[in-house]
């Protein structure tokens, strides 16, 4: 590829910079990094930065630098090098490209995936600094325009999908009229106060996917579990204003989650496949709310599935015959500890897991995650380009039979699916509950 | 000369190590204050047998997957720091100086063994070197005060050696070392070799934080 | 209607019905609802596919419906749901539905006397409120949080007025909502605006709303608090003097504003609910005085005593002079009187009810999978499969109690004394 091409490529226009760029000022841009770095941030970030040897150590850790054969600019130090470094040293002297620039990259090439944590000898979490770039880029208005947008859905409707109050409601009953076919005495029970379950979801499901709240009905009624889900907002547990550092709205967002809960007087929240919004409900969210802890336990869809299974709430008829690999979501394996219960669930379900290498804590991220995704099509490449070592860690599998590629997760999901079209890998893509619906033991 | 040695081994040594001690010790608290003052949950997350389990893997050479990655610097980052740190402390010469002033004395290295230390000081310190000069991933991130800083490490274990084989003259070769080594100890409070203090305080930090909180492991 | 001091105030038990029975005439019942008196207990049923109906006491309401969902007993009594007949939607009050039909009906709020229903309702993909099967004459392309004034007789909630589709974020930016008080919108727009409060006297509207992306502040019919703050939660109306009251959140803290202007001395890791006491006299909020702890605090001081988990449904007695909560801890749920954690812990336990003199507390309680009822920190010997919120008589020396064990809902009446013997 000529340098040129090179160049072609990399212009992305993005109307949620372009225009926010406009609007700023020398001072606004000094005033709003100043306030970041001095006054929301401490000692963290003072120490990160001052213990950085500039060991390059992480590089490796991130599936950017990876995939552009090993280019410094997508290590992750390097990133950090190109905005946080000299914001600090200019004190906040920084043109209004350079934040267009220093959005584009906490945005779109760091997944806040935290790898690179466990590759720094120090710990230091670029992940973190990410976001406090991101929540810079905020401040100044300059968030690329797809996820931005989410985020102004999540504050007006406190999902992530624009869906409004009664279609939530309306979606619910279409789904139970719908698995009621299949079982019919089926419910999905709304409002039902004080049951031991709250049920909840990322705005997508109700919107694209609706098979899965279909697929979680049945589960849930098989498995005899008291359950419900809410009927007004404070359903959605997804969060992309966590991801362009909006932290107001990722609060109010996470409040009228636990909120809900707290007012159906569920011992637990169970939640669906997904990373990011576990990372929201149990490390972020609640944090910014003043909450150490999630108010009312969160259990991880893995970690349910793992209950029901190994408590014989859910038998399985006939395990799943093509040979699976899985993908461990960052956000519930390196954040969330469910590595060997989601192996524990998939080998119960499945005649064979093909691991793929690497995996566990160190497995590669999608590359959608962080809500990179999330900012939209003018991304996509970004992603396919910077997670050509996930087609290469996927094609090997494949390659030692894997036919079936499991991610429980959303974001996973969506990302490997267009790197499994991009680099025509051939997979299945499946959630943990679409084989577990198809293999357990349902009433004829 | 002599005038010059009685202050650099005088009074100068003594301003060195009140600013080692003392920087260190502000450095320290400072980030407590701040932790205090802005970011107090921070405590709420600590463990010590997370912050131990941490710290004790990343302390034992290849224990972490990046360190079987990158054998070479492994064994030279442990030796480097190894010999850092122990050449100095338990040197003849240094144990003998302060014999001399305070009566005080400990167990002290065979002189051999100090000088193949030495050198594998200086030697890391040129593999770092080449290293950042070498490796893109690197030098990206490389500035002149990582050099300097390097060089500032470097040049006590150089001049020391030089004053153990008095090649030159000896009484300013040990001037330029006892300067070198005081320039050094006065910048680990206050440049990035703070390292020192602060690794432990993140390590233990991200250790609770993937131990107590995320139930993974962070190596 | 009987007002509570002519309802059966005989102790003893009296069983009203068996929803067992119940089972073997319908497809399936969902979970029944009690009236306020206990004399009544009533469960959507499933006759047949697309066939539902309500049972109260073992009678079927006269309409069969093609859908019923969200049954509850108002204050007064009355037994209401929503209904749907043809693809529309309204509301059923003891049987008979509204004239008025919807797209679609949802979060049904009742007056504290019960005698007003509002509901959200949604035509043609147009928002818009109902009270008493009064539509507003205005509609809108969205609508959220929804409100019912204190004495019943107002709606209001955030509105969507400028259309922009999704993906204009800058139009978006420019403010495309405002508050609407019986459908009659403000004048000024914001970029949100979240829950609204009615005055007492229904004659003002406040709302949490934010400026630009950044700055958040309380409106008040319509015109913002010169303040801004980097965030804000909900307000609340003082019901005598009018003053409007919201937590407010300045450099990474919360306080607690009135009209704009900073009213406790003390700053907090957060502080949301606040209340105010039935004669006015005393406020109170739900904070966090340091991270990971939560407490309550009284005009301004916390309680000594502070929670890991939660803390949450917090009231004032009836003469404004205690407080009461529920509060978790290490998953083990807690009652809260006055800064005084009771003895006994439970698996969980529902809001604090007050006597009418304020002396004693009461709630429903779980307990290794059954319901009870605790008062004064003293569990009451009988527990069932389910029970219902108690209530006080007006005098306060007796409680009803509403439960249900092996399908038999049985109403039971209790002088304070056999509990607390
Ligand atoms: C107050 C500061 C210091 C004084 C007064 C001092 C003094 C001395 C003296 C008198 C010698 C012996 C020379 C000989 O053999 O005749 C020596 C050697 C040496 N010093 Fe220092 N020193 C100081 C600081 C340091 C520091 C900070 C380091 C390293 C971190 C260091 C490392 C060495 C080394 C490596 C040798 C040579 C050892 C060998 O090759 O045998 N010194 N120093
Ligand atoms: C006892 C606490 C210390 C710890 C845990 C520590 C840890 C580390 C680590 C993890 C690295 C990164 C990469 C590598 O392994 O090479 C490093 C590099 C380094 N450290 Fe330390 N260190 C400590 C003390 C010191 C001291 C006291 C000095 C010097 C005064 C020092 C000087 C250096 C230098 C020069 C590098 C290499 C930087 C480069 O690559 O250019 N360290 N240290
Ligand atoms: S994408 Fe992951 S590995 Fe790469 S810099 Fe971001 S957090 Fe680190
Ligand atoms: S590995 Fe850690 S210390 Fe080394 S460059 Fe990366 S962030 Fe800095
Ligand atoms: S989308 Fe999945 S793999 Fe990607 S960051 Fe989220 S959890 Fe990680």
């Amino acid at each position: 590829m000529t340098e040129a091409a090179v160049k072609e490529e990399k212009k992305i226009t993005d109307e949620g910079l372009e225009v926010g760029v406009q609007n700023l000022t020398a001072e606004r841009i000094q005033k709003v990094i100043n306030r970041v770095l001095k006054g929301e941030s401490g000692a963290r970030l003072k120490a990160y930065v001052d213990t950085c040897v500039h060991c390059g150590l992480c590089s490796e850790a991130c599936h950017y630098y990876l995939s552009h054969d090993k280019d410094p600019q997508y290590s992750p130090v390097g990133k950090v090098k190109q905005t946080l470094w000299k914001m600090l040293k200019a004190r906040g002297n920084v043109s209004a490209d350079f934040i267009k620039r220093a959005s584009e990259i906490a945005s779109t090439e760091c997944n806040a995936c935290k790898r690179c944590a466990m590759y720094c000898p120090f710990g230091i979490d670029i992940a973190y600094m990410m976001l406090t770039v991101r929540r810079i880029c905020h401040l100044l208005g300059v968030t690329p325009l797809y996820i931005q947008d989410t985020a102004h859905s999540h504050a007006v409707t406190m999902n992530q999908m624009w869906i409004k109050d009664d279609e939530w409601i309306d979606t619910l009953q279409w789904q139970e009229e719908e698995a009621q076919a299949e079982i019919p005495t089926l419910r999905i029970p709304l409002e039902r106060e004080g049951a031991d379950i709250m049920y909840s979801v990322i705005g997508p499901e109700p919107k694209f996917q609706a098979q899965l709240l279909y697929q979680a009905a049945v589960i849930m009624d098989v498995a005899g579990v008291d359950w419900t889900m809410p009927a007004t907002p404070g359903w959605d547990n997804s969060d992309m204003a966590m991801y362009t550092g909006d932290n107001e709205i990722m609060g109010r967002v996470k409040r009228a989650h636990f909120e809900t809960a707290a007012r159906l007087r569920v011992n637990r929240i169970v939640m669906g496949e997904c990373g990011h919004a576990f990372r929201s409900v149990y490390d972020m969210g609640n944090r910014w709310l003043g909450w150490r802890m999630p108010p009312i336990p969160i259990v991880h869809a893995i970690d349910f599935y793992y209950e029901l299974i190994q408590n014989k709430k859910i038998t399985i008829t006939e395990k799943f015959k093509e040979p699976v690999t899985l993908h461990d979501p960052c956000n519930v394996i390196r954040g969330g500890g469910l590595a060997e219960k989601a192996r524990y669930v998939v080998n119960a379900i499945c005649e064979e897991l093909i691991e793929m290498h690497p995996n566990r804590e160190h497995n590669y991220c999608c590359c959608a995650g962080g809500g990179v995704i999330n900012c939209g099509p003018p991304y996509k490449m970004t992603r396919m380009d910077g997670n050509r070592i996930k087609a290469e860690q996927l094609f090997a599998a494949k390659s030692r039979g894997a036919k079936i590629l499991i991610a429980p997760c959303h974001n996973c999901h969506s990302g490997l699916e267009d790197i499994n079209h991009h680099y025509g890998l051939g997979y299945e893509i499946k959630f943990i509950s679409d084989i577990l619906y198809e293999v357990m033991d349902k009433p004829a | 000369m002599h005038s010059i040695y009685n202050f650099v081994s005088g009074p100068l040594a003594w301003l060195a190590f009140i600013l080692f001690i003392g920087g260190c010790l502000y450095r320290l608290i400072s980030l407590m204050v701040l932790v205090h003052r802005k970011e107090k949950f921070i405590y709420s997350y600590m463990s010590l047998k997370y912050s131990l389990r941490s710290i004790f893997r990343w302390s034992t050479p290849f224990a972490t997957e990046n360190m079987r990655r990158h054998p070479a610097l492994t064994i030279v980052a442990f030796a480097f720091h190894i010999c850092l740190i122990l050449t100095p402390l338990f040197l003849l010469a240094h144990v003998t100086l302060i014999e001399e002033s305070w009566n005080l004395s400990w167990w002290t290295l065979p002189e051999g063994l100090a000088e193949i230390m030495t050198l594998i000081v200086v030697a890391a310190c040129v593999f770092f070197l080449v290293r950042r000069l070498v490796n893109p991933e690197v030098r990206y991130v490389t500035s002149v005060s990582d050099y300097i800083l390097l060089a500032i490490v470097a040049a006590p274990f150089i001049t020391g050696f030089l004053v153990y084989y008095q090649w030159f003259g000896y009484q300013t070769l040990l001037i330029l070392h006892i300067l070198s080594g005081e320039v050094m100890l006065v910048a680990i409070p206050f440049t990035r070799l703070s390292h020192m203090l602060f690794a432990p305080l993140t390590r233990a930090y991200m250790g609770s934080e993937f131990g107590g909180v995320r139930h993974a492991r962070d190596w | 209607m009987l007002t509570r001091i002519e309802w059966d105030w005989e102790p003893g038990s009296r069983e009203i019905a068996n929803i067992g029975q119940w089972q073997k005439k319908f497809n399936w019942i969902e979970e029944p609802y009690v009236s306020p008196n206990g004399e009544r207990i009533a469960a959507i049923v499933n006759l047949a596919e697309g066939e539902f109906n309500v049972c109260v006491n073992g009678e079927a309401w006269e309409t069969v419906f093609d859908k019923i969902w969200h049954l509850r007993f108002a204050p007064d009594g009355r037994l209401a749901a929503f209904v749907s007949e043809m693809g529309e939607w309204t509301v059923a009050v003891d049987g008979s539905a509204w004239e008025h039909k919807f797209g679609y009906v949802w979060d049904m709020m009742f007056s504290p006397d019960g005698k007003n229903i509002a509901v959200a309702v949604q035509q043609d993909m147009k928002y818009s409120m109902a009270l008493n099967d009064v539509v507003w004459a205005e509609t809108f392309s969205n609508m959220t949080n929804p409100t019912l004034s204190p004495d019943g007789s107002r709606t209001a909630a955030a509105v969507q007025v400028v259309d922009f589709s999704e993906g204009q974020i800058h139009k978006f930016q420019e403010g495309v909502f405002t508050a609407a008080l019986d459908g009659k919108t403000w004048d000024a727009q914001f970029v949100n605006v979240w829950r609204t409060a009615i005055s007492a006297d229904s004659q003002n509207l406040a709302a949490e709303v934010r400026l630009d992306l950044y700055d958040y502040t309380i409106a008040v019919n319509g015109t913002p608090w010169p303040q801004t703050f980097d965030c804000v939660w909900e307000p609340i109306i003082h019901p005598q003097n009018g003053a409007v009251i919201a937590p407010v959140r300045t450099n990474g803290k919360w306080f607690l504003a009135q009209d704009g202007q900073i009213l406790w001395d003390r700053k907090f890791v957060q502080l949301w609910h606040p209340m105010v006491s039935p004669n006015g006299h005393t406020l109170a909020a739900i904070v966090a005085p340091k991270y990971g702890r939560w407490t309550m605090a009284v005009d301004g001081r916390p309680w000594r005593v502070t929670f890991k988990d939660l803390l949450t449904d917090a009231v004032f007695s009836p003469d404004g002079k205690r407080v009461a909560a529920v509060a978790k801890n290490d998953a083990r749920w807690l009652m809260v009187v006055d800064g005084a954690v009771w003895q006994n812990t439970f698996d969980r336990v529902w809001q604090p009810i007050f006597s009418p003199t304020g002396e004693t507390v009461a709630a429903k309680i779980e307990r290794n999978g059954k319901y009870s009822l605790a008062v004064n920190d003293r569990i009451w010997h009988q527990a069932f499969d389910a029970i219902w919120n108690p209530v006080f008589s007006p005098e306060g020396d007796k409680i009803l109690l509403r439960t249900l064990q092996d399908d038999i809902y049985t109403r039971h009446v209790l002088p304070i004394e056999e509990i607390l013997r």
